[in-house]
């Protein structure tokens, strides 16, 4: 199509528009973080960092970036380990029912996690456990398998079976054969998978709410239950830290990972 | 490739037992459940009967919250698809140097949290939002108007969650179409819009409708968005579950309108997957 058609402009035009439709809501809540008036509104009266110092000052917030942090780590590590496991399974092997359990490892994305939080709670229930970190970390690795596996298994049908066949026929072993060939050339993926599911952990909101005790109290959950009162500017704040925790961590990652391989090579 | 051994079966033992354990069993449970009786003390007694669907059934107040879910599920997937095609067009036809990092940007809102961007929606339209400020500001009114608390602050927040999953899916399809086949429509003689209508719309289809099926899904299962930016009218499903369980602990009903709205699920995915194929919806993921 011409640049310059009439056309082009208003496709153009759509574009920009849609953008500014997703980002006007993180740039106010980042405006807004920085001013300094009491009530977290416009107009803008200056620039100050006060809202920051109150959020480091709160305990109950700070525990719960703990939690947070702990919480999408574990959950990344656990659901990554797992999801290549299975993602190997899938893309390396012939078996029965095979379309069938993919299907149902994939299932989380398209089940509402308000089922998956009542349904969850009301097997422990019948269980007679009390809700615990363990079982928000399980939750979370089932909420965020699904990921992991589409990522890596994508990464998987792209390297070639010859690669490891030829490192077998050398002699070494199916695990050797993993650590030394398939599992480097599937890096990038696993990164990605184990990022995504930090994320989506991190962020989680629906479900959390269900699985979450007292104690163990995520950020999303903390805010959630910060916004019943009313929208306070340092709720605002606590949107920026987040946003910039979130977006700067898969920057930084793709960074590092480029910083690595220029080294390498 | 190997057959029958139990390599595979040893690696996917790890997540087919997670799944099993926090998803299918859960999820029997659920089942069964909904077919309970709760005691006037609150305790729940094992039974089978369909008093707690008959209840949800009974009269128009439990019915009317599943129709409105269902009506601002097709909203929603009718406004991404509005708002979302053409941005996915301009990626796919974009010669610009910045393509990628376009892409990338709209990909953004993914890393960003989810209930932080809802309830900046609040920042934006509230009676001291962005918006009444500016027309305060320049005179064209004179007292705040209210705008928050409607089905339309529950659709921005809906929207804004739930556009890039409409637009990735239309550009992967997009991208898949051999360019050539435009080529030739052109060099037949087609216009830029013909060329279109004939061949670049029918090729993106399945893109459209597995972005569609994704979007619908996903809103019929939302929860904060009508929670955070919904009046007590906007209620969705997903609400009125948590309310019961949660609020009252009622757990037989609550069961059984989850088992609702799983029904109400399954009946699209199926319908969905019988006619287009269900395998088109997780391309999208794939492609970062």
């Amino acid at each position: 199509m011409r640049r310059s058609s009439i056309g082009w402009k208003l496709i153009r035009l759509h574009t920009i528009l849609v953008y500014i439709f997703m980002f006007t809501p993180i740039v106010v809540v980042i405006v807004l973080a920085f001013n300094p008036k009491q009530f977290g509104i416009f107009p803008m009266e200056g620039f100050s960092f006060r809202w920051f110092v109150k959020l480091a000052q709160n305990d109950s917030i700070i525990d719960a970036f703990k939690n947070s942090l702990i919480l999408g780590g574990l959950t990344a590590v656990l659901s990554t380990s797992i999801g290549i496991m299975a993602a190997l399974a899938f893309i390396r092997f012939d078996f029965r029912g095979k379309n069938t359990i993919n299907t149902l490892l994939l299932s989380p994305i398209m089940i509402p996690e308000v089922v998956l939080g009542v349904a969850l709670l009301l097997f422990l229930r019948f269980l007679q456990q009390p809700k615990s970190f363990a079982l928000l970390l399980i939750g979370h690795v089932v909420l965020t398998l699904p990921y992991v596996l589409l990522i890596v298994q994508a990464r998987l049908v792209g390297i070639k079976k010859e690669y490891e066949e030829a490192a077998k026929s050398l002699g070494a072993n199916g695990f050797q054969t993993f650590m030394e060939v398939t599992f480097p050339l599937l890096l990038p993926a696993i990164l990605a998978g184990a990022l995504f599911s930090f994320t989506i952990s991190f962020d989680d909101i629906t479900a959390t709410l269900f699985w979450a005790t007292a104690e163990n109290q995520t950020v999303p959950v903390k805010i959630f239950s910060m916004l019943r009162n009313s929208i306070s500017p340092e709720i605002n704040a606590l949107g920026t830290v987040m946003i910039v925790m979130t977006v700067a961590t898969p920057l930084l990652a793709g960074y590092l990972s480029r910083k690595f391989t220029n080294l390498k090579a | 490739m190997k057959s029958n051994s139990w390599k595979p079966w040893a690696l996917l033992a790890p997540s087919m037992t997670a799944v099993f354990l926090l998803l299918v069993i859960p999820v029997c449970f659920i089942v069964v459940y909904s077919f309970w009786l709760r005691a006037p003390s609150g305790a729940d007694i094992p039974a089978f009967q369909m008093g707690n669907y008959a209840k949800f059934f009974e009269d128009f107040f439990y019915p009317q919250i599943l129709l409105r879910t269902i009506r601002i599920s097709f909203e929603t997937v009718f406004l991404c698809i509005l708002m979302g095609y053409i941005p996915a067009y301009f990626f796919y036809r974009s010669s610009s140097r910045h393509k990628q990092i376009f892409l990338l940007l709209i990909m953004l809102p993914f890393w960003v949290s989810f209930i932080i961007r809802t309830m900046s929606w609040i920042n934006i339209m509230g009676d001291t939002g962005l918006i009444n400020h500016f027309l305060l500001r320049i005179g064209l009114i004179q007292a705040p108007i209210s705008m928050l608390y409607n089905e339309f602050t529950v659709l921005m927040g809906l929207l804004m969650y739930l556009l890039p999953f409409m637009i990735l899916n239309i550009y992967v399809s997009l991208e898949g179409i051999d360019k050539s086949l435009l080529e030739a429509a052109r060099s037949m003689g087609c216009t830029e819009w013909q060329a279109f209508r004939e061949v670049t719309l029918p090729l993106s289809l399945p893109g459209l409708s597995a972005g569609s099926l994704l979007v619908f899904v996903l809103t019929a299962g939302t929860y904060l968005p009508p929670m955070i930016l919904g009046g007590p009218g906007n209620d969705m499903i997903a609400n009125l579950i948590f309310k019961r369980v949660i609020g009252t602990l009622d757990w037989p009903f609550g069961s059984a309108i989850s088992v609702i709205l799983l029904a109400l699920l399954f009946i699209i995915v199926w319908t969905y997957n019988r006619y287009l194929g269900i395998n088109q919806i997780f391309k999208s993921f794939q492609g970062n």
